[in-house]
C-alpha cells in the first residue's frame, strides 16, 4: 500500500451506528448524531477457528 | 389353584437333584455364586465370581472359556428399536467383553464432524472462538464409512472433507433472529472462499478445498445436519454471520463432537426373587415400597392377595425392597453374563449399525494382536 495516500478508513459510530468514513486528520465525531466514540470494523479477512 | 410358589419351589428342589447326576451341575449355592451377583441391602456381594477355568475340577466340572461354549449359549436379543435408539439383551457373554463394546461405541467408532471454522463476519454477540465450539458439536447428517480420515499434510478434497457455509444476518429494524443449525448449507462443490495469495490465479480462484468432483455424484443423498433446530446464535438487529465449515472423519477418542453415541451404556439383567411368600398386607407393603413397580398382587381366589414378581428388569436396585423387617425374605441379584445393553444414536449412523461397526473395530484389533503375536 501506498504510504503517500492512507486509505480512508469507515467507522461505526458507537450511538447510532451509523458508517463513518475517516481519513488521518479528521475529527473523530459522528456525521449523524455527533457522538465521539467511534468504533473499528471487523475485519474482512478470513479467520480460522479449531471447533473444539 | 392352589399354591403355585411352593409347588415350583419344591419342583426346582428335586429337579436339580437329577439334572447333577446327570450333566454333573454344581450344587445350588456355588451355581448362584457363579452366575449371580448377590445385592444386600448393605452393598453387592460375591461380584467376582469364578474367574479361574479349573475352579471346580475337583468335582469334575469344567469352568474353562471356551470359543464351542461361547458359540453354542450367546444370544442377542433386541427388546426396543426406533430410529435412533436401540436396546437389546446380550446374553452369554463376560462383562469384559460387554465392556469393550461400550467403550469402542464411545470412543472409536468414526464419524464426522465440524473441525475447521473459517469465520469471515461475526458481528453477533457470541464470541468467534465459542462459535466455532458450538458448531463443532453439531451432529451431522454423513455416513462415516463414505469418507477417509484427513491427516495433516493431505489437502482437503471431496474423500475427506464436508464444506457447510452459514450466512445469516438480520436486518435492520427487524425483530432479533435467531440462527438454528437447519440454516448450514451443503456446499458439494467446496469451499468458496478464496485462499488469500499473493499470485493471482490464472484460470480459476483457488479455495480452501481443492475438490476434482462434486460430492453430489460421489453421494447417494445429499448432505445436512441431522437436527435442524439446534440454536447456533442469535442474531440483532444489523447483526450478520458469515462463515464456512470444513468437516471431517474422526473418533471420539480425539474429541468428544465424534462420538456416534449420546449414551451407550449396559446393566446386569436384575433378578429379584421372594423366597417366602407376602400375602395379605404384607403384599400391599412391599408393592407400596417399589418405587419402580416391580412387585404386583395376584388374587387367589378365596379373596386372599399374594405378591409376586411382575416386572423384574424395571428394578434399579434401589434396595427399598431389602429393608425392613421382611427384606430377608426378597433376594436381589443380577444375571453375570446378561446384560441389558441400550444404544443411543446421535443420529449419523442407525444405533444397529454402531454396534456392528463396533463388533468389526473390536475385530479388528483382535486381529492386530494375533498378527503381532505371530
Amino acid at each position: 500500500m501506498d504510504p503517500q495516500q492512507p486509505e480512508p478508513v469507515s467507522y461505526l459510530c458507537g450511538d447510532c451506528g451509523a458508517e463513518n468514513t475517516l481519513k488521518p486528520g479528521d475529527v473523530i465525531q459522528c456525521r449523524e448524531c455527533g457522538y465521539r466514540i467511534l468504533y473499528k470494523k471487523r475485519t474482512r479477512r478470513i479467520v480460522q477457528y479449531e471447533a473444539r | 389353584m392352589p399354591k403355585k410358589g411352593t409347588k415350583s419351589s419344591k419342583g426346582t428342589g428335586s429337579e436339580p437333584k437329577e439334572q447333577e447326576r446327570r450333566q454333573k451341575k454344581l450344587p445350588e449355592h456355588l451355581e448362584l455364586q457363579r452366575t449371580r451377583v448377590v445385592c444386600k441391602f448393605d452393598g453387592p456381594v460375591n461380584t467376582e465370581g469364578f474367574q479361574y477355568g479349573g475352579a471346580f475340577s475337583a468335582m469334575g466340572i469344567d469352568n474353562s472359556v471356551s470359543v464351542d461354549k461361547f458359540c453354542k449359549d450367546f444370544k442377542v436379543e433386541i427388546k426396543r428399536l426406533t430410529e435412533d435408539d436401540v436396546e437389546f439383551d446380550m446374553i452369554g457373554i463376560d462383562a469384559s467383553v460387554a465392556n469393550a463394546f461400550r467403550r469402542i461405541l464411545i470412543a472409536e467408532v468414526p464419524t464426522m464432524a465440524i473441525e475447521k471454522v473459517l469465520i469471515a463476519d461475526n458481528s453477533s454477540v457470541i464470541a468467534d472462538e465459542v462459535l466455532a465450539h458450538r458448531l463443532g458439536l453439531i451432529p451431522l447428517d454423513a455416513d462415516p464409512r463414505l469418507f477417509e480420515y484427513i491427516s495433516e499434510n493431505d489437502a482437503p478434497n471431496e474423500r475427506n472433507t464436508i464444506v457447510y457455509k452459514l450466512h445469516v444476518s438480520c436486518k435492520k429494524g427487524s425483530p432479533r433472529l435467531t440462527v438454528k443449525s437447519g440454516d448450514l448449507e451443503w456446499l458439494p462443490e467446496g469451499s468458496q472462499l478464496p485462499l488469500a495469495s499473493p499470485a493471482q490465479s490464472r484460470d480459476k480462484k483457488k479455495t480452501y478445498t481443492s475438490f476434482s468432483q462434486s460430492q453430489k455424484d460421489i453421494l447417494e443423498k445429499p448432505l445436512g445436519v441431522k437436527l435442524k433446530d439446534i440454536t447456533i446464535a442469535r442474531l440483532g438487529p444489523g447483526q450478520a454471520i458469515e462463515l464456512e465449515v470444513h468437516a471431517v472423519k474422526g473418533i471420539g477418542k480425539v474429541h468428544a463432537k465424534w462420538s456416534p453415541v449420546a449414551t451407550a451404556w449396559y446393566r446386569m439383567l436384575p433378578e429379584v426373587v421372594l423366597s417366602e411368600e407376602f400375602k395379605g398386607d404384607d403384599a400391599e407393603e412391599l408393592v407400596k415400597k417399589c418405587p419402580v413397580n416391580v412387585f404386583d398382587i395376584e388374587d387367589l381366589g378365596n379373596g386372599e392377595k399374594r405378591a409376586f414378581v411382575a416386572k423384574p428388569r424395571a428394578c434399579t436396585l434401589c434396595r427399598q425392597c431389602v429393608t425392613g423387617p421382611s427384606g430377608e425374605h426378597v433376594h436381589l441379584r443380577r444375571v453375570r453374563d446378561h446384560f441389558i445393553f441400550t444404544i443411543e444414536s446421535t443420529g449419523a449412523l442407525p444405533p444397529e449399525t454402531l454396534f456392528t461397526e463396533a463388533v468389526r473395530i473390536l475385530e479388528e484389533k483382535c486381529e492386530r494382536v494375533i498378527s503381532e503375536l505371530s
